[in-house]
């Protein structure tokens, strides 16, 4: 049945898509912030598993690591020092600083590693499982399967640590954490931080599966959007849930109006999505 | 107007007319692409500075004016009527649009109006009997000479430029303008001293997409050659924003004047750092932000003559 072939197809292309969008929906709902630097972050996260592969022969699942490492560095870093200053006014304000952060960190990308795409070609790749007729990718399958881990290791950390309760309460009510003695600039940094950290991770989560070029970040972040909005802002669970719908959504998608249309898709479920369920498919109830 | 003020009025738009006589073509193409962002951030501010609505997405309507108005001229009517057809387009576009969109507040109406160009684009590269697609659309040569039509297209430009000012000025200081000062305020308290805020959101809505879809078809027209990645590119939405910020935010002439400055750090950029070009835009987006948050008139040039007439 090649319907359950586009089943599998959508469902292992949603975690990567899941990873993706957690992080970002995290830095909105809590910083209420429109966070463009996201998918440059992703691309950043490729080539460090990329030239880890390449040069050192390190496989991009360890990658995760040190992407998860430089990128939630780097995050923090950019939110304490940048955009902590602006991070109260308004979405105008917001959306554009991380746009010019974009702009300076493509231009970067794209002097360094040149414009042409690349992507990890394993020499030992898993192979891949019959299931009947359905075929799947067993590297596509265990990223999918590692992001769905990750995804649960950041739930994990919002609910158990208390650098996690730290960002739950500053998300709820800013000024009662403030006088409850949390230190909302530097929880701010760590939620931003982890957002960075995750999009990293899904940037060597998904160099074995997509080429990607210096200048792929919108792309994926236009992604993140939908799947955002999809899943309720803010919601680590809901990315996961979003995530898995827009897999599905682009798979059967690209059977019935060709691949070509996926944006125009996407935008048409983004539009009716935020018109009637503005808080996404599960609603939002804290993380 | 104060005489003084008149005074300047009088000597810009002398000069403006007259720049053909004096300038080469380099500042034509110069002064044209000025106006040009100059009537863009006119048209974002509109939505954006008066009702304080986060649109980023003026491309959508630029990029929509440019295929019309190229399709059109490319099938052989007259440059006018293309104009024409293309302000019509973007006009029931942004109708419809803003019917849709307008609903959506801060964040939600930041990102749909984001993507709005990228679906554009997308929808214009896979409908490539009529786009060309990918390949982009070439527009008929005049036949003129390079001078001619560099001082052509000036003067189009700014007579495009002087129907936006006009037009801003007009909305600023009438009802529509009010209406939109109060949606920027407040808008649930407008809608119940009994302000119709949906039909001023989509009259102020209709005019941008409207004039920014001229600027896209004179554009389209002057360049003689336009592609979906180009005429759709996300820095279309983000530079006139940038443009009002500068010169200030819900004023008349302060679009212009961002314009004005910016284009002219754009161009110095450009000269000196070719490669690096984008960096150093977004650099200047990100000091610009951080220290400039109010645009040029944070600069406080007042305090700075105060200090040096006490000295």
């Amino acid at each position: 049945m090649i319907f359950f072939q586009y089943l599998a197809n959508g469902l292992i292309l949603g975690g990567l898509y899941a990873c993706i969008a957690a992080g970002f929906s995290l830095v909105w709902g809590v910083l209420s912030i429109i966070n463009l630097l996201h998918g440059a972050f992703i691309v950043f996260g490729f080539y460090i598993a990329y030239f880890s592969y390449t040069m050192l022969g390190i496989h991009p699942f360890l990658s995760v690591i040190t992407s998860a490492v430089v990128l939630g560095g780097l995050g923090y870093f950019i939110q304490l020092g940048l955009v902590n200053r602006v991070v109260t006014r308004s979405v105008l304000v917001t959306l554009i600083l991380t746009f010019g952060l974009e702009l300076m960190m493509n231009n970067a990308m794209l002097l360094s590693f040149s414009a042409d795409y690349k992507k990890v070609l394993l020499e030992h790749p898993f192979g891949i499982a019959h299931f009947g007729n359905v075929f799947i990718p067993l590297d596509r399958a265990a990223s999918t399967v590692i992001a769905f881990l990750l995804i649960l290791l950041l739930w994990l950390v919002l609910r158990l640590t208390s650098v996690g309760r730290a960002i739950v309460a500053v998300r709820f009510d800013r000024e009662a954490a403030l006088l409850m003695g949390i230190d909302v600039n530097k929880t701010y940094a760590m939620t931003f931080a982890l957002g960075a950290a995750m999009a990293g991770a899904a940037g060597s989560l998904l160099s074995v599966s997509f080429p990607v070029a210096p200048l792929s970040g919108p792309l994926f972040l236009s992604k993140a959007f939908v799947i955002c909005v999809l899943g309720g802002v803010g919601s680590v669970p809901g990315a996961a849930v979003g995530g898995l719908f827009f897999g599905l959504l682009e798979s059967f998608g690209a059977v019935l109006f060709g691949s070509e249309y996926a944006l125009t898709l996407a935008f048409v479920v983004l539009i009716v999505l935020l018109l009637v369920r503005p808080h996404g498919l599960m609603g939002v109830k804290g993380f | 107007m104060t005489r003084q003020q008149l005074l300047l009025t009088v000597i810009i738009a002398a000069a403006l007319l007259a720049l053909p006589l004096i300038g080469n073509n380099y500042m034509l193409r110069l002064a044209t692409t000025t106006l040009m962002y100059a009537v863009l951030a006119m048209a974002w501010n509109v939505v954006g500075g008066f009702a304080g609505y986060p649109l980023f997405g003026i491309a959508a309507f630029f990029g929509l004016g440019a295929y019309s108005g190229a399709v059109v001229q490319s099938s052989g009517y007259p440059i006018a009527l293309a104009w024409l057809f293309a302000v019509v387009i973007g006009t029931i576009f942004a109708i419809v649009l803003g019917f849709i969109l307008l609903r959506l507040r801060g964040h939600a109406f930041a990102i749909a109006t984001l993507v709005i160009a990228e679906v554009l684009r997308e929808l214009t590269n896979g409908w490539t009997d009529v786009t060309g697609g990918g390949m982009g659309l070439n527009l008929p040569f005049f036949g003129w000479s390079p001078t001619a039509l560099a001082v052509f297209f000036f003067y189009v430009m700014l007579a495009l430029a002087a129907i936006t000012l006009v037009t801003t000025w007009i909305v600023a200081n009438n009802r529509l303008g009010f209406a939109l000062n109060c949606i920027r305020q407040n808008e649930d308290a407008a809608n119940i001293v009994g302000i119709d805020t949906t039909r001023y959101k989509i009259i102020a809505f209709t005019l941008s997409g409207a004039f920014a879809a001229a600027a896209g078809a004179i554009y389209a027209s002057w360049t003689g050659y336009i592609e979906p990645s180009d005429v759709y590119d996300v820095l279309f939405s983000i530079k006139p924003i940038i443009m009002a910020l500068l010169g200030g935010m819900g004023t008349v002439l302060g679009p212009v004047i961002g314009a004005v400055a910016f284009l002219a750090l754009d161009e110095i950029v450009w000269r000196n750092f070719l490669q690096l070009h984008t960096g150093v835009l977004g650099f200047l987006i990100v000091v610009l932000i951080l220290f400039l948050p109010s645009g040029l008139s944070s600069i406080g040039l007042h305090r700075f003559w105060r200090k040096a007439a006490s000295a």
